[in-house]
């Protein structure tokens, strides 16, 4: 787990690589690459700007309002901040357990969320590639050419993502700053004719998520060439368990295994995560880098999703996705998998276990119940922790005598996953770029690497066009020698 | 806030005929499904950039190749309709209307406040005329 390709052993001046502070809050992506004269990789880096100007932005304000604005934080899973604040601000008003109803409510809500947000992902985001293949026709590589393709496909993917937000509506109030969760529980439970509603699709949506892992699963056996070591890479995974170490995504507590599978550390209680985990700094990132204090920088970074969640647990609560989670670990063979790839297989068996949990949910009277919130003894500091669509999202706040936020620090997923990133880049760019030319070809399989992460490059904004990525090709000189940029409508 | 106030409008001119409103962070692909059954589609949001006070945009369906962002274009949701319903979608245009604060907790200026009272205007006519 070294940091082969981070920084050349250059003179100074070719350590000016342009990163760009931008103050908004969505994500701005950029790769910059360094070469010598003979085209051979001496390093590549991934940045991507952080949401640290939202932190402040929370201070000071009255915690009841916090679980609502931090929704903003992210136009794809603003369910993800608004359930791990409320979570934290549970422990500010004291309370210890939820009543049945609330718990049930927001991890439905949660599920919808995992649901929609996954399907957006493979469908939307990244089928396009897999299907097309990495350097297919540019003007073809996107849904609507899945749609004329795969017309199958697309629809039920549109459909699936459709479901999940009605399920966010319906349990947050609305699609967009949903105000469902509040400290303490929920302001609303579901209504019969609610439950009817989304109940009458779920059962089409459990078996259209199966089909969406048969898909990537065979996609990855009629290629294991590709597939197997695509971006691949040895490292820990960090994700929440449940207390039988099942999989969990509301809900649990932390467990992270080495590279080889063992567990290192098991059931920490999250309150605790500062004293576990530690965030680097360097000077060419803004996003900094997590790690377990223990093992330190260099051996204790890890990554968090799909892959890692998949592989952390003992196994899935839900019988089809448990079936699904077998086949995944029997495929490595005794030892985890690692390929980047791995994150959409891993992925679409998170959507069918999402889909079977909302399905057993909806038939849980509870939902339907009237006790809707609790509290205790106010405490002047919360921590919040969630497993989010792209991995672990921490919530930590301190509230001040007078109800205001005086402290928050939020780790996101895209944050834990920095240097899991950097390092999928780095193996791409040493296998398909050493001593070639930079094409769009090219520049799709670094996206490819970084799309199957699904960070946040683009999120919470309406300034169409404004979110690019940006591969710089620079020579040992420092010169400029060539630059894509990808705007969000796709232009090179 | 367009969307609000030219709901409590709505409600008391019943004669515009039957209205949905949607409000979103950005546009996704299930967007395409919210414009089945619908005559006519009008997109809203502020704009960096476009003439104040507003401008009008007709949309036709174009392919995008968004793939690496989470956010479509009014253009794209038009064509990825075509595609799944293998039918032209309604008639559409993008009301762009001039903003000025973008930056988080920042309140609407005033000069964004007449701009937005002048679109609202120009709704109201749309919706009474259809044109």
């Amino acid at each position: 787990m070294s940091f082969d390709l981070e920084t050349a052993k250059l003179s100074d001046k070719l350590r000016r690589v342009a990163i760009e502070p931008v103050s908004r809050v969505e994500g701005h992506g950029k790769v910059t690459i360094l070469l010598d004269d003979d085209d051979k990789v001496h390093q590549v880096r991934l940045h991507i700007v952080e949401f640290r100007g939202f932190e402040k932005f929370i201070q000071g304000r009255p915690y009841w309002e916090v679980p609502v604005m931090v929704q903003r934080l992210c136009g794809i899973c603003p369910v993800s901040h608004h359930l791990a604040a409320s979570k934290a601000l549970d422990i500010i008003v004291g309370a210890t357990q939820l009543t049945p109803t609330a718990e049930k409510v927001r991890r439905l809500m949660h599920y919808g969320q995992i649901l929609q947000s996954h399907a957006l992902h493979f469908f939307h985001l990244s089928s396009p590639d897999l299907l097309f293949g990495f350097e297919s026709e540019v003007g073809k590589r996107n849904i609507v050419g899945v749609a004329a393709a795969y017309p199958d496909i697309a629809k039920k993917g549109v459909l699936l993502r459709k479901f999940g937000q009605e399920v966010i509506r319906i349990t947050a109030g609305k699609r967009v700053h949903g105000t469902g969760s509040i400290p303490g529980g929920v302001n609303k439970s579901l209504s019969r004719e609610d439950r009817d509603f989304l109940l009458k699709d779920a059962y089409q949506m459990v078996s259209w998520s199966r089909e969406a892992v048969h898909l990537i699963k065979q996609l990855h056996q009629q290629n294991p060439a590709l597939y197997d070591i695509f971006g691949s890479f040895r490292s820990n995974m960090m994700s929440i368990v449940a207390p039988d170490g099942g999989l969990d995504f509301y809900h649990g507590a932390l467990r992270a295994r080495d590279a080889d599978g063992k567990i290192m550390f098991d059931q920490v209680d999250y309150q605790g995560y500062a004293q576990l985990l530690s965030e680097g700094v360097k000077p060419w990132s803004y996003m900094k880098f997590p790690f377990i204090t223990a093992l330190g920088e260099e051996n204790g970074w890890y990554k968090v999703g799909p892959l890692a969640r998949v592989q952390n647990c003992n196994h899935i609560p839900t019988p089809l996705a448990d079936a699904e989670r077998n086949e995944l670990v029997a495929y490595g063979k005794g030892a985890p998998l690692h390929a980047t790839l791995a994150y959409h297989w891993a992925r679409m068996i998170e959507m069918l276990f999402a889909a079977e949990t909302i399905k057993d949910l909806l038939h849980d009277e509870d939902l339907m119940g009237d006790d809707l919130v609790v509290s205790g003894e106010h405490q002047r500091e919360g921590v919040g922790v969630i497993e989010a669509p792209r991995g672990t999202l921490i919530h930590h706040y301190r509230v001040g005598d007078d109800d205001l936020v005086t402290m928050a620090n939020l780790i996101v997923s895209t944050t834990h996953n920095n240097q899991a990133m950097n390092t999928a880049v780095r193996e791409v760019a040493k296998r398909y770029l050493d001593g070639k030319k930079l094409t769009e070809g090219l520049l799709n399989h670094i996206e490819v690497a970084i799309r199957a992460f699904d960070p946040c490059l683009s999120c919470a904004t309406h300034a169409l066009g404004k979110m690019p990525l940006e591969v710089t090709l620079q020579d040992a000189d420092g010169n400029l020698l060539d630059r894509l940029a990808k705007v969000s409508h796709g232009d090179d | 806030m367009f969307v609000e106030r030219i709901q409590s409008v709505a409600l008391i001119h019943p004669e515009w005929g039957n209205m949905d409103f949607q409000t979103d962070f950005q546009l996704q692909v299930e967007h395409a499904l919210d414009l089945r059954g619908h005559s006519r589609v009008l997109f809203v949001d502020a704009s960096a950039t476009c003439p104040a006070p507003f401008s009008l945009l007709p949309l036709i369906p174009a392919k995008d190749a968004s793939f690496t962002t989470h956010s479509m274009t009014p253009q794209a949701v038009l064509h990825t309709y075509y595609e799944l319903e293998a039918d032209l979608p309604p008639p559409a245009w993008l009301l762009a209307i001039r903003g000025e604060r973008f930056e988080l907790g920042e309140t609407i200026s005033s000069s964004a406040e007449q701009y937005l009272q002048a679109a609202l205007i120009w709704v109201e006519n749309w919706l009474k005329t259809g044109k």
